[in-house]
């Protein structure tokens, strides 16, 4: 089952290859992993999605939690929780396709940060499977390049992860 | 006063006690070199070989309950070290390594003896550090001890640039460490504490099964305190060998791949387990789904969350440091007015006593003609009473020592469990014997295994230390021989040792007293000869019966009741 893992650790020179190589040395997987610093520039925020059994998840959660440098984790599936990622897409957009590829992005609620003679630069938020249905609704014909950053969590109401 | 990183990192090992420290100089170290030479208090021991400097720490650590130290230099000295420290890391030893490395302005530049240490080292330690600044040096080493030994214990790396020790700042030493995302467990959780000793008074056929978890927390009284307060079979794993008394009744043995037959059968048929600092590994238990089979109840006690319900489904899972958690489940115990069902135990150990007899324990024939391997380790015990410190290295003679040398007291069994290093051994007795001058430290090994630290005996020649080697030599090795004629058709693919060396005047060589027995009738008296040699070092090569196999064997990936006994062959 597909999980998000949102953790804070120290924001130390080698904290992410900690994370990092203990997936691979562990044999976990990682559909993606994000990290920035938080309001408090001493700790990282890292959300990482990955799957597995429970008993594997069980696992993930503890190791992550043996780090050294991890301060806390915590499970966001488990509970009710609000997921974003950011796409970037640029789109092959020439003749009348141009009209209908506005109208797609505007229905998506995505943005036009880039227009060129033959081309949009689109910016879209939202759910893994919204940023998979506007691909699969352009068609991937008309897709030049994407760039998505990985999925953002965190949970809703007094799910806080907190030092 | 400001002093130098170098002074720093010395003063520091001064403030946390430490003894001796295991290391080889070179270029980014010379300033600490430096710093070394001028004081006393910490002495240093000059190995041949970095990996020997980390196994010395290691030994020293797991016959006393101080944190080992070791100081490499960068690049090759580094990189020598980490099969060492590896071998720390899987074992849970509590060590901290200090690497020298090039100076922070040649970091990252492919520099003369430059290696990523922290990089290298980062799965095989339980943390490392990369000081970039000398005002941190002290605080990083406070932080490295104190990580090495609370919680579940490992080697920690503490990596120095060049230009770090020969900066100067002013000395503080922190009087106590607050590391916000480091907090080990203390006690357990009371409520599943009284869960568990309900469960364990209410068994009809248990079994307690504890690991080198007992030994690393000092717990052995505990252990033995719970045992025969509930009058259950206890066995031990490799590494917990000697964390209950083998001279028991309740004690059935070691269990595990070359473990009892009762031991094993025990383990697979009970229906309340509880493991107690063990991790349920491959080695262990064998097959987790024929394991499973039997349904059982499982305790499991650790400091480790993460060793538990990592192989096996848990009942009750208790995290906490082993003595706390021990002593209050004994408290509870002896409150309850509930005692075993005394039928049921008799029954119980009725079964157990069958599998002893119909397994016959630990057998092999002995033979006049041949030296049997495991005729020198019952003779080794016997000699010393079952009281010498004994270190292995890995393969046959291993298995054969931990099964024929019956430990009675915690740390006297030093040997490479988990990772399994060929070449621990020797090392490892040079750091217990340092720690134990006057004791008896007997270094149990093969021809194989002593050949990869041999340039040790420089060492102990330079350090006095009489290390008594027991050179189990078969001319193979024997546990890839063993493997190779039981699944591999006998085909003896290079594990066949040719031109050895004559090992008797290798020892002499190297300033020792070498003994070479062939007989049988030569094995007890050799032996008494070279333990009357107080003060030298006895190389002692038994030429033994190349065609000995260690029995009890469960097959890798077989269930603990698929054993392999001596006699099936």
């Amino acid at each position: 089952m597909r999980h998000i893992i949102s953790l804070l650790m120290e924001n130390e020179a080698g904290a992410l290859s900690r994370v990092a190589g203990l997936f691979s040395a562990r044999g976990y997987n990682i559909e993606s992993l994000t990290v920035a610093p938080t309001e408090d520039a001493t700790l990282s925020r890292m959300t990482i999605v990955t799957s597995g059994s429970d008993a594997v998840i069980e696992q993930i959660t503890k190791q992550l939690n043996k780090l050294i440098d991890v301060v806390s984790v915590m499970d966001l599936s488990e509970g009710e929780h609000i997921e974003r990622e950011l796409m970037l897409v640029k789109l092959r957009a020439e003749g009348e396709a141009r009209e209908e590829l506005k109208r797609l992005t505007d229905i998506f609620r995505g943005r036009i940060l880039d227009v060129s003679d033959h081309t949009y630069t689109i910016e879209l938020t939202g759910s893994r499977v919204k940023l998979d249905s506007f691909i699969d609704a352009i068609g991937r014909d008309l897709i030049l390049e994407t760039v998505r950053t990985g999925a953002s969590g965190i949970g809703r109401g007094n799910r806080i992860l907190k030092l | 006063m400001e002093m130098t990183g170098a002074e720093i990192t010395i003063r520091c090992l001064q403030e946390e006690g430490v003894e001796y420290l295991f290391g080889y100089p070179g270029g980014a170290v010379l300033h600490i070199y430096d710093a070394l030479f001028q004081q006393d208090k910490v002495k240093h021991i000059l190995v041949r070989h970095e990996q020997a400097a980390v196994h010395a720490a290691d030994g020293y650590a797991r016959s006393s309950d101080k944190v080992g130290v070791a100081l490499v230099t960068s690049g090759p000295g580094l990189t020598n070290a980490v099969t060492g420290i590896a071998t720390a890391y899987l074992d849970s030893i509590p060590m901290v390594v200090i690497s020298g490395q090039v100076p922070t302005f040649a970091i990252g530049e492919d520099a003369f003896q430059e290696v990523d240490a922290v990089g290298i080292t980062r799965p095989c330690v339980k943390h490392n550090f990369l000081v970039k600044d000398v005002k941190d040096i002290a605080s990083t080493i406070k932080k490295a001890f104190y990580l090495a030994k609370s919680g579940r214990p490992g080697p920690v790396l503490v990596d120095i640039p060049k230009d770090v020790s020969g900066h100067k700042t002013e000395f503080i030493y922190p009087a106590s460490v607050n590391i916000r995302s480091y907090h080990p467990q203390g006690r357990g959780d009371s409520a599943l504490i009284r869960h568990a000793a309900q469960m364990l008074l209410e068994a009809k056929r248990p079994m307690i099964y504890a690991g080198g978890g007992v030994v690393l927390s000092d717990s052995s009284a505990q252990l033995t305190d719970l045992v025969r307060l509930l009058g259950f079979p206890c066995t031990n794993t490799l590494m917990g060998l000697g964390g209950y008394p083998a001279n028991d009744k309740q004690f059935v043995g070691m269990l595990g791949m070359h473990g009892t037959y009762e031991a094993n059968m025990a383990m697979q048929h009970c229906d309340v387990l509880v493991a107690i600092g063990a991790r349920f590994d491959d080695r262990v238990i064998g097959n987790v789904e024929h394991f499973a089979q039997v349904p059982r109840k499982i305790i499991h006690i650790d400091i480790d969350p993460s060793s538990i319900a990592k192989r096996v489904k848990v009942d009750v899972p208790i995290v906490g440091d082993l003595k706390l958690v021990l002593t209050e489940l004994l408290e509870v115990l002896r409150a309850s007015r509930q005692k075993p069902d005394a039928a049921e135990m008799a029954a119980w150990w009725k079964q157990v006593d069958e599998w002893r007899a119909t397994g016959g324990g630990l057998r092999y024939k002995n033979s006049s003609e041949i030296i049997k391997p495991q005729f020198v380790i019952e003779t080794l015990h016997k000699l010393t009473g079952g009281d010498a410190f004994v270190t292995s290295d890995v393969g046959q003679h291993q298995m054969w020592a931990a099964q024929y040398y019956k430990f009675n007291h915690p740390r006297r069994w030093i040997n490479s469990g988990g990772l399994g290093t060929m070449g621990f051994g020797l090392p490892a007795a040079m750091g217990v014997q340092l720690k134990h001058p006057g004791e008896t430290v007997a270094c149990v090994t093969g021809e194989g295994s002593i050949q990869m630290n041999i340039q040790e005996l420089s060492t102990c020649k330079q350090y006095h230390l009489p290390i008594k080697v027991l050179s189990l030599n078969n001319g193979y090795l024997g546990m890839v021989r063993q493997w190779q004629e039981f699944f591999h058709g006998n085909r003896f693919s290079e594990s066949y040792m040719d031109a050895l060396p004559d090992f008797v005047k290798l020892a002499e060589a190297y300033g020792h007293i070498g003994m070479r027995i062939d007989n049988p009738a030569d094995v007890e008296p050799a032996m008494k000869e070279a333990f009357s040699r107080k003060n030298d070092l006895v190389f002692m090569d038994f030429r033994t019966d190349s065609t000995e196999n260690v029995f009890p064997m469960v097959p890798g990936g077989k269930g603990l009741s698929e054993v392999v006994l001596a006699e099936d062959l």
